[in-house]
């Protein structure tokens, strides 16, 4: 048996000096005034000397945002360099957070100057495409931190999707309903999880393991029965309802956000309470306090009279719930029919702004928001004819979370007993 | 032994005896074959349940089940029986066609073509499954075969058509095209897991899709892409490059030999040379592997080098045997597969190439079921899915099946491990 290891750094190499000159914030620093550089000099002599307009209103001629986009993508490159090299320079600590996300921020609006001069940028569509396209991820990280935040590895998301999915477009079709496609949803990732809980708790399988292979399996069961049931017959087996949009009187007319947030389906809004209550959860009451316990020390935990393994189940469980809803994205709001792998790697996204997202509610909103606005970008710039290609903007989750994990862009850290089987001694 | 006295003569008998009811005692307990030949049976079983729920004709027999209970039992029975058949037929041989080679009315190709087809979906799997036993055994978790084989298709691919050389050597090159950049790939996480301590799970799931990603940007690129085609496919191979036949009309190629031989080569590596212990011992405990004085961090670094070789050539197997080109699936499932089949080989080199034909030979005969039964291939995904699941949980096996203790007690040993 290999070493149980449950740190997601071990520390390998030797122990340094606390006060070296190369120390986290001046490598953010030094990283930052590099693709300030970049933005500046390379996007900023790229980029056509003509404005750069970012509509407020759904028609590309209303009121808009415009800026020259030479000068603009020139211009916040600048400020990326400066807020990198006050970074360099040391000032305090508690600036820290707001300089690294204000270079993020002005490095992408550089980009964003050079790509959009000459051309537009409808405001609301973008807010509201990556919005869409992160409600699975904002969901899926929702699961994943309830399972991992009770020490429950869950790679598996990617199958919970995949079984929502299918059982949204069978019973939703079936029932003509979509409240029933909803709720066949929610039951097909609860398989998938109780099969990972049963696996990984009862019979102590790595946890790892477990993950994908019940992804295979439900990659394998879905596209079985799609082929067999659905490809044959789609109107009688493939066709759901969608779910509808509904639009908030009064909150739906502010610009730009209310046509985001109060014109929307259902699931988003969904969404965004279970984040803030399960943020609340987590951290206000008893349920939060002991998955918390049970999963940075469940020998402790047990200790003071806490049924590790049941907290456990139950916290796989409802993970398995978010998880089937974000499933029900992919047949009830994105495409209205099932097909075989139509995930194809939400969940590992997913996983990926659980990471990210540092383990936290809030963290993997965050992730999910800006995993969902690279890839409307993506599409955006795909659909203008750019030169860069969306295969990389797409890459920009998976390379985000490595150097995320890799502890160049400060250290994420997993609950302490993630992955390990807690037997009873 | 004949001069000695009576009662002792009586001794080897006895233990004759004991052996036997040894074996039967051992044969139902829960030993690896016990569990895996079990396995395979429940995975069986609950691909019949599947086939026949998922028959409307079938299961219009079960709505008068209590009527005519026969109608409903021989329809199941004839789908099941016919599909796995077909699943047998396609994999192994064919009855028919042996017996026509044998009279002489059929020829030697169609009674061998199962088998052929068995090897070379075999072929690539074994490359694969290798990577991610090799990791294992010095305690990490490679996911990224899937990666690593991408990888190594691409750069077998660009060297076998961007390159002219002549026969034989420009395969050499194809191959070892595909080994360096699959080894690469297999060096990122290493180093970042030797370097910053990152955890190989997590690097290496990341890096699979940025491979696909940068896969489905390659072939759309000028000198890359067919020039005569506007999808996402490239030129072909040239056929200097390709992995010859073992008999031509036959698909299956050489590569199925260099998987044994590579076997072979990493079974040396594993037990015999000095890398291989010191890959186990860091696997088995890290902080006494160092304190002998190993480097834990070079151990790592090399290891996960050898492993994603190994699935790079996996991969340049892929296209340089069948895939012939490039496209946006080239790499199918391979890398994922390959950690099914190191978990069914039970991370032993021998005991991977076995489990890599067993797949092999579920995928060929999957094929046939599909084309004569009408059965989805999607259907062998879940069988093999689940034949992981149940050795995986050997516990599960041994509770259904009431199996008793193994009297070498070596299952169950989860490699459980965090982030």
């Amino acid at each position: 048996m290999s070493r149980v290891s449950t740190a997601t750094v071990d520390d390998l190499t030797e122990a340094t000096a606390p006060d070296r000159f190369w120390n986290r914030q001046r490598r953010l620093g030094a990283a930052l005034v590099i693709i300030g550089l970049i933005a500046a000099v390379i996007f900023g002599s790229l980029a056509e000397s003509a404005t750069a307009r970012f509509t407020i209103s759904e028609d590309a001629e209303g009121a808009a945002l415009s800026i020259n986009g030479q000068f603009g993508a020139i211009l916040f490159g600048i400020v990326t360099v400066a807020a990198g090299g006050a970074l360099l320079a040391g000032v305090a600590k508690r600036w820290q957070t707001l300089l690294l996300c204000l270079g993020i921020v002005t490095f992408v609006f550089s980009f964003l100057c050079w790509q959009v001069a000459g051309k537009f940028l409808p405001l609301v569509d973008t807010l509201s495409g990556s919005l869409e396209l992160a409600l699975p991820l904002i969901l899926g990280a929702l699961a994943g931190v309830l399972c991992e935040r009770s020490g429950v590895v869950n790679v598996a998301i990617e199958g919970q999707f995949l079984m929502g999915a299918f059982g949204a477009a069978l019973v939703g079709t079936l029932a003509t309903s979509v409240w029933a496609g909803l709720i066949s949803a929610v039951v097909g990732g609860v398989i998938i999880a109780s099969l990972l809980a049963v696996l990984a708790i009862r019979f102590l399988v790595d946890q790892v393991v477990v993950g994908i292979v019940l992804n295979l399996l439900a990659l394998g069961i879905t596209g079985f029965l799609y082929e067999r049931l659905m490809q044959p017959d789609a109107l009688k087996y493939n066709s759901p309802p969608r779910l509808p949009e509904w639009r908030i009187p009064g909150l739906a007319d502010i610009p730009v956000i209310g046509p985001v947030l109060f014109e929307t389906n259902l699931l988003v809004w969904l969404a965004l309470i279970l984040v803030v209550v399960i943020h609340l959860g987590l951290t206000r009451t008893r349920w939060g306090l002991r998955t918390r316990a049970v999963g940075e020390h469940p020998t402790a935990a047990d200790t003071v009279g806490i049924r590790v393994r049941g907290l456990r189940y139950m916290n796989v469980l409802l993970g398995g719930v978010v998880a089937g809803a974000g499933g029900a994205y992919f047949t009830l709001v994105s495409t209205g029919a099932f097909n075989k792998n139509m995930t194809a790697g939400a969940g590992f996204i997913a996983l990926a702004a659980l990471i990210f997202g540092r383990w936290t509610p809030f963290g993997a909103l965050g992730a999910a928001l800006f995993f969902g606005f690279a890839q409307k970008l993506a599409n955006y710039l795909s659909a203008v004819g750019s030169p860069v290609p969306n295969q990389f903007l797409n890459m920009l989750p998976y390379l985000a979370t490595i150097i995320a994990v890799a502890g160049l862009v400060g250290r994420v850290r997993a609950p302490a007993a993630d992955g390990v089987p807690y037997v009873k001694s | 032994m004949t001069t000695e006295a009576p009662p002792k003569k009586e001794e080897p008998k006895k233990e004759e005896e004991s052996f036997l009811s040894l074996f039967v005692h051992n044969l139902w307990s829960a030993n690896t074959v016990t569990v895996t030949f079990l396995s395979i049976l429940l995975a069986l079983v609950i691909g019949a349940v599947l086939i026949v729920v998922s028959d409307s004709e079938v299961l219009a027999t079960f709505s008068y089940f209590t009527a005519r209970p026969s109608d409903a039992l021989t329809a199941s029975w004839d789908l099941i029986s016919r599909a796995y058949a077909d699943l047998f037929k396609g994999a192994i041989f064919d009855p028919a066609a042996v017996s026509a080679w044998f009279n002489g009315t059929g020829d030697w190709q169609t009674a061998l073509n199962p088998l052929s087809e068995t090897l070379t979906y075999a072929a690539p799997l074994v490359f694969t499954g290798l990577s991610v036993a090799l990791a294992f055994r010095g305690g990490l978790f490679n996911i990224g075969g899937q990666g690593q084989a991408v990888i190594g298709c691409v750069t077998a691919g660009v060297a076998g058509f961007a390159i002219g050389l002549p026969a034989g050597l420009h395969l050499v090159v194809a191959l070892a095209a595909g080994l360096i950049g699959g080894a690469l790939w297999g060096f990122v996480p290493g180093l970042l897991k030797a370097r910053t301590g990152a955890h190989e799970v997590i690097t290496t799931i990341m890096l699979n899709y940025t491979a696909t990603l940068f896969l489905g940007w390659l072939i759309l690129q000028n000198g890359v892409q067919d020039p005569d085609r506007t999808d996402a496919i490239s030129k072909t191979i040239d056929s200097t490059a390709g992995l010859p036949a073992l008999p031509a009309p036959l698909r299956v190629h050489f590569g199925i030999v260099l998987a044994v031989l590579v076997t072979a080569g990493v079974a040396w590596l594993v037990n015999r040379s000095s890398f291989g212990f010191e890959l186990r011992a860091v696997g088995v405990n890290p902080p006494a592997a160092k304190t002998a004085g190993m480097s834990v961090g070079r151990t790592y670094i090399m290891l996960m080098v050898v492993a994603g070789g190994l699935a790079g050539l996996g991969g340049a197997t892929q296209v340089l045997g069948t895939a012939d080109r490039l496209t946006d699936q080239v790499a199918g499932n391979i890398g994922f597969d390959g950690l099914l089949v190191a978990l069914l080989g039970r991370n032993k080199p021998w005991g991977t190439l076995f489990a890599a034909i067993l797949y092999g030979g579920l995928r060929a005969g999957g094929n046939l079921m599909q084309v004569d039964v009408g059965i989805s291939l999607e259907l062998v995904t879940v069988l093999q899915a689940l034949i992981v699941i149940f050795i995986a949980a050997p516990a599960l096996v041994k509770a259904i099946f009431q199996l008793r203790d193994a009297r070498t007690a070596r299952l169950g040993a989860s490699m459980a491990k965090g982030w």
